[in-house]
């Protein structure tokens, strides 16, 4: 029987943290979209959306509004059910890749529970995320391909292309990760990068995997479908790629899982490469301030990093210029995929005759 | 009714066994190649259910190595129907009995 | 009736289901969606068993890679339901018939077998640090003929794909 509350409480518990982390990503996807706006009218010297509300905050909502009343449009010779399962999918994708990142350290209650930050700690996390990523492209195709229409269904076929191509040089720049790792668990690699200075050199990852972080950020801008690599939906010349003929709220989904996975990308690559939750000096703070306090400063010190992340991904939209499409594939083939073995080699031998532990 | 080997015995082989019957009905080389995977699947499962079985991890890294044939398997063939498309406009394997003649 | 038992079930109902969907259904790319669901399946059952490293690797090889390349191609060549070659009804009802035959016979030759339990307890075996250790010692040798056998499929599908310069160009597969 104790067995049994034991499992009841554990299940409201991790049901919170599900509904908690769904409705900040929402919350945070909803404000990106604004954030977008913002930063592209900031660096192209507008004022940016500044009606709906003080300095345009409630222009999401607004948004969001308009979505839900606009006619619904199938197209009449399109795959009906493929049509509507395009965004569906879309969505379920961005939003299942938040499950396994660890979002704060572990508080222990008074009443002697320990509760973890994460919705399943999980011992292959990484391998998990890139499952997940690589269903994530089946939204875009199949989309694309119920429109019936030529423009999306090039779109949808750049897309399978770019994110095949691309997901190798992740997937092998990851490997030297987890090489200096020794784990697959998010939750491990966030432990190792504790602080900020391990005594000898940088705790992060980043330092220890610079050129690893490069091949990774510049695969997570593909995988996203993110300028300068936002091929499949580049407006001038498929006007609008795969959800051209999308309308109402599917096109919201569509719009609103970018920006989810947008998010949550940015939280897998903080907590891979920039320390998760960890910040610098975090053990006098802890010392400092209670169990609770502490774990609320962390989630917030993840959250922000993420933002920052996000706020990147957009400043790199908003500067640089879209690429060709055989520079897409040549950078993906001939640049990355060579650095990224070239870069596993090096890790390789540094851990096995140089830094034996 | 407790799950014992023999479940997944008569799961593997019905996954098996649509998988020939898709191979036979169908004339898409397309569909065929995919019934060839589903196939392939069904053994895979086979093989992780008698590792469980024996607690044995040899039978898993089969299943590997499977994986990693059916990969280059998958890469080979589809280029090869996709050059038959080009030359017949068709994958109807039916179009292919040129050596009949 | 536990909780594996159920999701036994489950993930058998759904794997069986959409592999009839597979070789029933008319157009290609809902052949290609039911597979993806078969495959899910078989992850699903992979789970369940605790082998938690195939899983993970059969949904990012087969959904992942695999299956979005034939999607892929299905694309390319743009088929659908109209121009999909149809079989007369005798050599379906034909292969219907020889695939249950099939079937039956592989029944009748195992049904005899006795029913071992499938053991729950063994919780590491699926691990991926106890399948890497066995995979870099004892398998090295098949692991690196492996990666030369993708190498060669790799070039292989470049040269097949190449286009020959002195055909006339006739329409493109799109």
């Amino acid at each position: 029987m104790l067995l049994l509350q034991v499992d009841i409480a554990l299940i409201i518990e991790k049901l919170i943290i599900i509904s908690v982390i769904l409705m900040g990503s929402l919350g945070i996807a909803m404000y990106a979209t604004w954030g977008e706006r913002k930063v592209a009218a900031i660096m192209q010297d507008r004022l940016g959306p500044n009606r709906a509300g003080p300095m345009g905050l409630l222009q999401p909502l607004a948004d969001g509004l308009k979505l839900f009343f606009k006619e619904e449009i199938i197209p009449d010779r399109s795959t009906r059910f493929i049509f509507i399962l395009g965004p569906c999918l879309a969505m379920l994708t961005a939003l299942m890749t938040s499950a396994v990142v660890p979002w704060g350290p572990d508080y222990i209650a008074p009443s002697g529970r320990t509760i973890t930050f994460q919705v399943a700690d999980i011992n292959i996390g990484i391998l998990f995320v890139f499952g997940v990523v690589s269903l994530g492209v089946y939204g875009v195709m199949l989309g694309g391909w119920a429109s019936n229409n030529k423009f999306s269904l090039l779109s949808s076929i750049r897309a399978a292309s770019q994110a095949i191509s691309y997901e190798l040089a992740m997937g092998i720049s990851l490997i030297a990760l987890i090489m200096m790792s020794g784990s697959l668990s998010l939750r491990d690699i966030v432990a190792q990068q504790h602080g900020f200075w391990d005594g000898n050199w940088f705790s992060w990852y980043v330092f220890k995997q610079p050129v690893g972080f490069i091949i990774f950020l510049t695969c997570a801008f593909a995988e996203l479908n993110r300028a300068p690599f936002d091929l499949p939906e580049c407006e001038s010349e498929l006007n609008m790629g795969y959800h051209q003929e999308y309308s109402s709220m599917k096109l919201g989904f569509y719009l609103f899982a970018e920006y989810i996975n947008l998010f949550i990308s940015s939280a897998i690559i903080v907590t891979l490469y920039f320390g998760g939750y960890n910040f610098p000096f975090m053990d006098q703070v802890a010392t400092a301030t209670g169990p609770l306090l502490f774990s609320i400063i962390c989630i917030l010190v993840l959250i922000s990093k993420a933002v920052g992340m996000v706020l990147f991904f957009m400043f790199v939209r908003w500067t640089l210029p879209r690429f060709r499409y055989d520079q897409l594939m040549k950078l993906g083939w001939k640049g990355l995929i060579p650095l990224a073995l070239a870069n596993m080699l090096v890790t390789g031998m540094l851990v096995l005759w140089v830094f034996k532990s | 009714m407790p799950v014992y080997s023999t479940h997944y015995l008569f799961l593997s082989l019905l996954l098996f066994s649509i998988g020939i019957m898709g191979a036979l009905m169908r004339r898409n080389a397309i569909i065929i190649f995919m019934c060839i995977e589903l196939m392939l699947n069904s053994v895979n499962l086979l093989l992780v259910a008698f590792s469980k079985m024996y607690v044995d991890i040899n039978a898993q890294l089969f299943v590997f190595f499977i994986m990693v044939v059916a990969a280059a398997e998958v890469a080979v063939g589809l280029a090869v129907i996709v050059m038959m498309y080009r030359k017949v406009h068709s994958v109807d394997i039916n179009i292919l009995n040129r050596l009949k003649h | 009736m536990n909780l594996y038992d159920t999701l036994f079930w489950f993930f058998s109902a759904v794997a069986v289901g959409c592999a009839l969907g597979v070789i029933l259904s008319r157009n290609p790319v809902n052949s290609v969606l039911f597979l993806v669901g078969t495959f899910l399946a078989i992850s699903g059952h992979y789970f369940i068993m605790n082998a938690q490293f195939l899983a993970i690797v059969n949904i990012v090889v087969y959904t992942g890679a695999i299956m979005v390349l034939f999607l892929f191609v299905i694309m390319l060549m743009n088929l659908n339901a109209d121009v999909e070659p149809q079989k007369g009804q005798l050599i379906q009802v034909a292969g219907v018939i020889s695939g249950g035959v099939l079937f039956l016979v592989l029944i009748a030759a195992i049904h005899k077998a006795s029913p071992m339990p499938i053991d729950k307890q063994s919780i590491d075996i699926g691990l991926i640090n106890n399948l890497g250790k066995v995979l870099f010692k004892e398998y090295v040798l098949p692991f690196e003929i492996s990666s030369v056998l993708f190498l060669s499929a790799m070039i292989g599908a470049v040269v097949i794909g190449k286009k020959e310069p002195a055909l006339p160009a006739e329409g493109e597969a799109q």
